[in-house]
């Protein structure tokens, strides 16, 4: 079966400066897949070549289709849900506003999909009037990822979850990114700094240096490796 | 590397102080027009005034919010879009369907501004853009007399020259339907903003183009509709404009300057404050007209300068504005 997501030798560059120097990987339907590194090895701008956000080139499928030159919009409403740095929060709106802006491109009702994400976030419902800018790290985090399933995407990029969350924060993200993945079959691309958790999440990781894939394959194999743990992954 | 998540502390709408200063004035207007005739006559006629220049301030504010730049060549879109009003008006169109026609072109004017001269240099400077639209004023200006000439015209008055009367106080139906047709159109674009899809979606390519997006939100077309909308706002303001007096090509340029003061007074980001600010402007000019001996009409524009001045000294956010502490 042809991945559900496929780079081949993907370039990206931000004005003069090279960020990826052809970037490889693929994501299976239903699978998690970390992308790791250290600052500055390309991660994020992995994610943003797949969502449009950054000037790239090379061959990037989604779904049997070439992503071309189609921009973020385009590419979200393909089915790719992109949690950006900084997780891309409509601070000045309401919680639920923010929730609609996550259905905006699709059709019909949102209730139903409302229902199925209070199931992992039981809180929104009480804070539907909340200005979402008030709400705390953590659970701006939250929003934001059930924001990204209010756009009932295919593929799910998640940019650091873990980013300034105290460790149990980092825990429950985590667990719920699981479920959606066990029980909703969402097929999730992740960059996390937090190499550790990461690899216990995902089945494949992608390990960058510099703008290249540096090391690939399963987690439990890169967990293994003493070597690799000590030199890439920094633990 | 914890914590670099920015966060920006929002406070939306008036403080309480702001409130409770406008309600003050509410019951200073109301206790006034009670005992006093010339009073009621003069809050009335300064509401019509003003709801034209809210309209207008609401137009600047729609603009400022969506692309952060003070579109100069406001007033002049709308008076440009008032002659196309009375152009059709001398194809026998009638005033309400001219009127309505009127708004359509102005949407298209609007949105293709934005895709023709705004968009190409938007994310350049923010001096370029002034020059632009600074640019367009003065063609506007030149188009607009070179077809139509610069000698006063007079266009069929939508509400007659009616006065209605009660308890010896009379209000001129001219002023009453200036008030309801602007009132009217801010209260639709209100709703369309707070209850529609499209509506949370402008807001969100407004706030945040970059997160808007990553939902599927095409930006650019929400800022087109931005600037349409912008400028039916503008159109509305010049048709009723010219429904209080004659038609000409610098008939909008003093309106813009009261605009101008309302949406600062309104705190330049917040839609309900250039609407307060415009209803503000509008009825203490009449009544400082009224009741101030040297504040003849005149000096209305140097009165509505001071207030902006004011305003910006000692309140520079505005009524309504917001200040944004942002931590990084």
């Amino acid at each position: 079966m042809a991945p559900l997501l496929e780079l081949e030798d993907v370039e990206a560059r931000y004005g003069p400066v090279q960020a990826l120097h052809g970037i490889s990987l693929s994501v299976d339907e239903g699978q998690i897949a970390a992308v790791l590194g250290a600052n500055g090895a390309g991660k994020t701008t992995t994610l943003r070549a797949v969502s449009g956000t950054v000037r790239r080139s090379g061959k990037l499928v989604f779904a049997g289709k070439p992503l071309g030159r189609r921009g973020p919009d385009g590419t979200a409403r393909l089915g790719i849900a992109h949690v950006p740095e900084g997780r891309g929060t409509f601070a000045e709106l309401t919680v639920w506003e923010n929730l609609r802006l996550g259905a905006y491109s699709r059709r019909g009702a949102m209730r139903d999909d409302f229902a199925r994400v209070q199931q992992y976030f039981p809180w929104l419902e009480d804070r539907r009037t909340q200005q979402a800018g008030t709400l705390s790290g953590g659970e701006q985090q939250m929003l934001a990822l059930a924001r990204a399933f209010m756009q009932r995407p295919r593929l799910l990029l998640l940019d650091e979850p873990s980013l300034g969350l105290a460790p149990l924060l980092v825990t429950e993200i985590f667990r719920i990114i699981r479920e959606l993945n066990e029980h909703e079959g969402l097929t999730v691309l992740v960059v996390e700094q937090n190499a550790h958790i990461a690899l216990q999440l995902a089945q494949t990781a992608y390990v960058l240096e510099v703008g290249r894939v540096a090391l690939a394959g399963p987690s439990s194999e890169l967990q293994q490796h003493e070597s690799i743990r000590r030199s890439y992954l920094g633990y | 590397m914890i914590g670099f998540s920015r966060k920006t502390k929002v406070t939306t709408g008036a403080s309480l102080p702001v409130i409770v200063g406008i309600v003050v004035a509410c019951v200073f207007l109301v206790v006034g027009s009670v005992r006093s005739d010339i009073f009621a006559q003069q809050t009335v006629a300064g509401l019509s005034q003003g709801a034209i220049y809210a309209s207008l301030a609401l137009a600047l504010v729609l603009i400022y919010r969506a692309t952060e730049v003070i579109n100069f060549a406001q007033g002049e879109m709308a008076m440009a879009t008032t002659f196309i009003a009375y152009q059709f008006t001398l194809w026998h169109i009638t005033f309400w369907l001219a009127f309505f026609l009127t708004l359509v072109v102005a949407f298209v004017f609007g949105a293709v501004v934005y895709a023709v001269l705004i968009r190409p240099v938007q994310h350049r400077s923010v001096i370029a853009l002034v020059i632009i639209t600074v640019g367009l004023f003065i063609l506007i200006d030149g188009l607009v007399t070179w077809k139509w000439g610069a000698d006063l015209k007079f266009m069929q008055a939508p509400f007659g020259n009616h006065v209605y009367r009660g308890g010896g106080v009379a209000f001129s139906r001219q002023d009453i339907g200036v008030l309801a047709v602007s009132i009217l159109s801010v209260i639709l674009l209100w709703v369309l903003f707070q209850f529609t899809k499209l509506g949370l979606a402008m807001r969100a390519a407004a706030l945040r183009p970059a997160a808007a997006a990553l939902v599927g939100v095409r930006v650019d077309v929400m800022l087109a509709i931005g600037w349409g909308l912008a400028a039916v706002l503008g159109a509305v303001a010049g048709i009723m404009t010219e429904a209080s007096q004659f038609l000409q090509p610098t008939m909008m340029q003093p309106i813009l300057l009261y605009a101008f003061a309302a949406a600062v007074l309104g705190g330049l980001e917040s839609p309900a404050g250039a609407v307060v600010g415009g209803l503000a402007i509008g009825v203490f000019l009449n009544l400082t007209g009224q009741y101030v001996g040297f504040a003849t009409s005149e000096v209305r524009l140097p009165i509505a300068f001071a207030v902006l001045l004011v305003v910006l000294l000692f309140k520079p956010t505005g009524l309504f504005g917001r200040k944004q502490v942002r931590r990084v």
